[in-house]
């Protein structure tokens, strides 16, 4: 254990994002799915709030971050909205299954 | 080495969000999972203000704690009936997952620790709300504008797809 520097953020986000991917591979359930991209999508925010912490322009990283938080949130509840009408058409929410455009 | 209390802070709520972001993929049981990633983005939201970016901090509970968490718990409650609402992992996808991710880490952390990052001692004194919020309504004006747009959209849209019906015997919507 040694003094928190950026490597420690970077290591933490790295780690967030593997586990992201292996809900978004590994999960059957489309609001599961969600979960690991809400998980990377953290994690990318927070390897940028780290560079911009140690680089010195923390306002434009806080920027970035800040329109990511806002299309992640549109993106929850788009996809939120096609899990509801996919539940009620096909009767299931494995994402192997839902593999038709024309319900 | 001497351990500054901001240290072991640090370590405490890294362990706790990396612990709980690990039982919210790993857990079966969907209604648990979302449970869990509230202490994934707490945490989130306590590094962020470790960083000294305390208006992401904020937005940050604000938005994930406040909307997305309510939202998933909303979409699960809607979706399946709680007691079934079990999570399959099935073996193909596992390995492969697995595979996967494990090879994202391999990439990923020794470029994180050995990579020769600049790093730049930067004094942060008080808030920086006022910087981001002159430089949204100044050089960043155009992407804020288009970020409302964007939401707007975002409402109508998800409204029109959650209304969709089986043969539109609504008779508002047809699918």
């Amino acid at each position: 254990m040694i003094q928190v520097g950026l490597q420690h953020f970077l290591v933490v986000g790295a780690l967030l994002f593997c586990l992201g991917i292996l809900c978004v591979l590994t999960r059957r359930n489309a609001v599961a799915v969600l979960i690991g991209i809400e998980l990377m999508l953290n994690a990318a925010g927070l390897n940028f709030i780290a560079f911009a912490r140690h680089q010195g322009d923390l306002a434009g990283g806080s920027l970035l971050v800040l329109f990511v938080i806002v299309l992640a949130a549109a993106e929850a509840a788009v996809a939120l909205a096609l899990i509801l009408a996919f539940r009620r058409q096909v009767r299931t929410l494995d994402v192997d299954q839902i593999d038709s455009l024309k319900g | 080495m001497k351990l500054s209390l901001a240290d072991l802070l640090f370590y405490a709520v890294a362990v706790a969000t990396l612990t709980t972001a690990a039982y919210a993929v790993f857990t079966r049981n969907i209604v648990r999972a979302v449970f869990s990633l509230l202490g994934t983005f707490f945490g989130m939201a306590i590094l962020y203000g470790m960083l000294s970016a305390d208006f992401v901090a904020v937005v940050q509970v604000l938005v994930y704690v406040g909307g997305i968490l309510v939202l998933l718990l909303f979409a699960v409650m809607l979706t399946a009936n709680i007691e079934s609402a079990r999570l399959s992992s099935p073996a193909a996808g596992w390995s492969w997952g697995l595979l996967a991710a494990v090879a994202t880490g391999i990439i990923l952390l020794p470029l994180a620790l050995e990579a020769p990052w600049l790093q730049r001692e930067l004094d942060v004194a008080g808030p920086g709300t006022a910087t981001i919020g002159r430089s949204l309504l100044g050089n960043m004006l155009l992407p804020f504008e288009a970020v409302s747009v964007v939401l707007l959209g975002v409402v109508i849209g998800a409204v029109v797809v959650a209304r969709l019906r089986r043969g539109g015997q609504d008779g508002e919507v047809q699918r």
